[in-house]
């Protein structure tokens, strides 16, 4: 049975293709639209994922979107309802949108897909999606279960568990009290985009003294009066403080003026260390209060392991902060975490919930493979993969200049030997990862010893603020010697694996600097690189090992602020001509920046800021 | 119809028949916005999200 799952109209658009419950592919929409966080119908998504499967829409059992809009129409009249008269205008902008189209979702999605007449749609709740894509391709028979985003239908976080095919849903906070939320609004008060942002603020976090009196003066005060954090794990925020029920902003900014003593930051303003200490206060709060939700789920649920999706699950300080905890033995989360992974959770409820399949747990390939390898997710790389061919064809028409490298090994020893001359390197190989993260395939790579590194990639590459990190991806078998893991079986993601970049590690102080990946507080947002996922990538950092003696580079995603992350190897090229990348590899194909026309060779392309 | 259908089974299931007259009131305002071009891209308001 083959199950096609879409997200759309909200943000992140996605589309995801699940067969017996096996994850076919799955991709974000933006990446094809080139449009950041693009919103509208996944329909180019949705067509690459039908090709990867080599199926087409008809041929499809059930279509399931990934949230009911129904149940939230609903909590959006009781919303305006319990504000009124406040609301008027954001309701009168609302209403429009929802009566014409939002509400005749399923007429919609008919009209998108005229093929796929007469194919079931489901509908699973937010949180459902949610859950389902943290659960059912984790490497765990039973797990609970947290979901914590900004908001679904009603449910902000949901807490469950789940039992071989079955998930049970246990208990719910409801909008408006919503922790994403609150985390969105600080977001915006301190000059990032929300709903894009909030990686910033995390990043922006660590500047802060966290034992600085007004850091703590900050903390206690959102803690007084922003939240009221229960015992049992729930909370409550003072809507006193917030706009977002009704109105057309997050904040109410005098409010927060008279709260915090600073003026809401301007976008792109400089950055004050008031700024970093507030990030670093609401950072402590929202680790406090994922803390207390994880303790409830050990508490209801009994389970030893942890499933964790949502956009907060992005929270990778957070998602540290329950690990070190020691309440649950493993803790997986989904690498698409946020609203486009909600596409691969619909398709997943669809077939184990609404058709009934059942689940396997772990995959074929396990049995020699690294543990956490027996997940479902391929190590992310579910989206488009581009042949040796159709990648020089491009380059053909492009009129590039190439070398060709038929072997694998010549291509990594080239690329290593390239990265330890202190070259930035485009690195593009097989298929596109799904979820914010380059892991690999996407990605953009360099020496992480080098001292200015990072703030030649932020600024003259990726065009972005000097206080952003980057992440060390690090060879599995080398990851304790450089950070700092923690007894075997705890601080790991399925039992010796940080796969997708979801928990921050600290740097062992005993082991050599990499100051291009350490944060300022000593610590790195790992990838731990295996050999059964990603085996050139792997090669690649195994070979700048053995020239280096450092079994780490430094990976980001390979795009430029405020650009979707490359998917074809004509968007590679064209990021070739305009960042300032030394090569790119591209398949068997490594190109030099200094190499390709002069007159084709850009400035930075510009951007809407993230 | 498949609509109408779909509303009715979600009021009763939730027991929100209270909301029946408001939605039915938007659906005739429906016919006030139906020549206007508004696109399903929500605009940005937090709490349709």
């Amino acid at each position: 049975m083959r199950v096609l799952g879409i997200s759309a109209y909200y943000h992140d658009s996605a589309a995801a293709l699940v067969e017996d419950g096996e994850i076919l592919a799955a991709a974000q929409e933006e990446r094809f639209t080139r449009v950041r966080h693009d919103a509208s119908f996944p329909r180019q998504a949705l067509d690459e994922v039908l090709k990867q499967g080599g199926i087409q829409l008809k041929e499809v059992d059930a279509i399931a979107f990934y949230e009911k809009p129904f149940l939230k129409f609903e909590r959006l009249l009781e919303t305006y309802h319990g504000f009124a008269p406040k609301g008027v205008r954001s309701f009168s902008a609302a209403m429009p949108v929802w009566i014409k189209e939002k509400l005749h979702m399923r007429k919609m999605i008919r009209k998108q897909l005229p093929e796929a007449e007469g194919v079931q749609l489901l509908f699973p709740e937010h949180h459902l999606s949610h859950a389902a894509s943290a659960f059912y391709p984790s490497p765990y028979k039973e797990a609970a279960i947290l979901t914590v985003d900004g908001v679904g239908e009603w449910a902000t976080t949901m807490i469950g568990v789940g039992i071989g095919s079955e998930i049970r849903v246990l208990k719910e906070l409801h909008f408006p009290h919503s922790l994403g939320l609150l985390y969105s609004a600080f977001t915006q008060y301190l000059g990032f985009k929300v709903n894009s942002g909030e990686y910033k603020v995390m990043g922006l976090a660590p500047y802060g003294d966290p034992y600085d009196a007004q850091t703590v003066a900050f903390r206690d005060c959102i803690l007084d009066q922003l939240i009221d954090i229960r015992p049992d794990g729930s909370f409550l925020l003072n809507m006193d403080y917030f706009d977002y029920a009704t109105g057309l902003s997050m904040i109410r900014p005098a409010r927060w003026k008279a709260l915090f003593g600073m003026e809401p930051r301007a976008p792109e303003a400089s950055l004050t260390l008031g700024h970093q200490q507030l990030a670093q206060a609401i950072q402590q709060v929202t680790s406090e209060v994922m803390l207390g939700l994880a303790r409830c789920a050990h508490e209801l649920t009994g389970k030893n392991k942890l499933v964790m999706a949502g956009g907060v699950a992005l929270n990778c300080v957070s998602n540290a902060s329950i690990l070190r905890s020691g309440l649950f033995e493993n803790i997986w989360v989904q690498p698409a975490a946020g609203d486009a992974g909600g596409a691969l959770g619909a398709a997943l409820a669809g077939y184990h919930i609404g058709l009934g399949g059942p689940r396997m747990v772990g995959s074929a390939r396990a049995a020699n493979a690294p543990v956490a390898a027996s997940d479902k997710m391929k190590g992310a790389a579910l989206g488009p993969s581009f042949t040796d061919l159709e990648i020089r064809t491009v380059l053909d028409r492009e009129k590039a200049n190439y070398h060709y490298y038929p072997n694998p090994a010549e291509l990594t020893a080239q690329v290593a030997q390239l990265l330890a001359d202190g070259k930035v390197v485009g690195w593009f190989q097989g298929r596109m990862e799904f979820g914010p993260r380059a892991l690999g395939h996407r990605s953009i790579l360099a020496n992480p010893r080098v001292r200015d590194m990072k703030a030649r990639v932020n600024e003259k590459i990726k065009a972005r603020e000097s206080f952003r990190p980057f992440a060390p991806s690090v060879l599995i078998e080398s990851a304790g010697d450089y950070f700092d893991v923690g007894a075997a079986g705890q601080w790991n993601a399925g039992a010796g694996e940080c796969a997708y970049m979801q928990f921050t590690l600290n740097h062992k102080k005993s082991a050599p600097a990499l100051p291009a990946v350490v944060h300022v507080d000593g610590s790195a947002r790992v990838q731990t690189v295996n050999k059964v996922d990603h085996p050139l990538f792997w090669q690649l950092i195994n070979d700048f090992n053995a020239l280096t003696g450092c079994p780490v580079l430094l990976n980001t995603s390979f795009n430029q602020r405020g650009e979707p992350v490359v998917c074809t190897p004509a968007d590679a090229y064209e990021g070739l001509l305009s960042m300032e990348i030394d090569y790119i590899a591209i398949g068997s194909y490594v190109l030099e920046r200094a190499c390709q026309e002069q007159k084709r060779i850009n400035a930075l392309r510009t951007f809407e800021p993230d | 119809m498949e609509f109408m259908k779909d509303l009715f089974l979600f009021l009763r299931t939730r027991k929100k028949f209270w909301m029946l007259p408001l939605i039915v009131l938007l659906l005739l305002m429906t016919l006030l916005v139906i020549l206007t071009s508004v696109s399903a891209i929500a605009p940005m308001i937090y709490s349709v999200f």
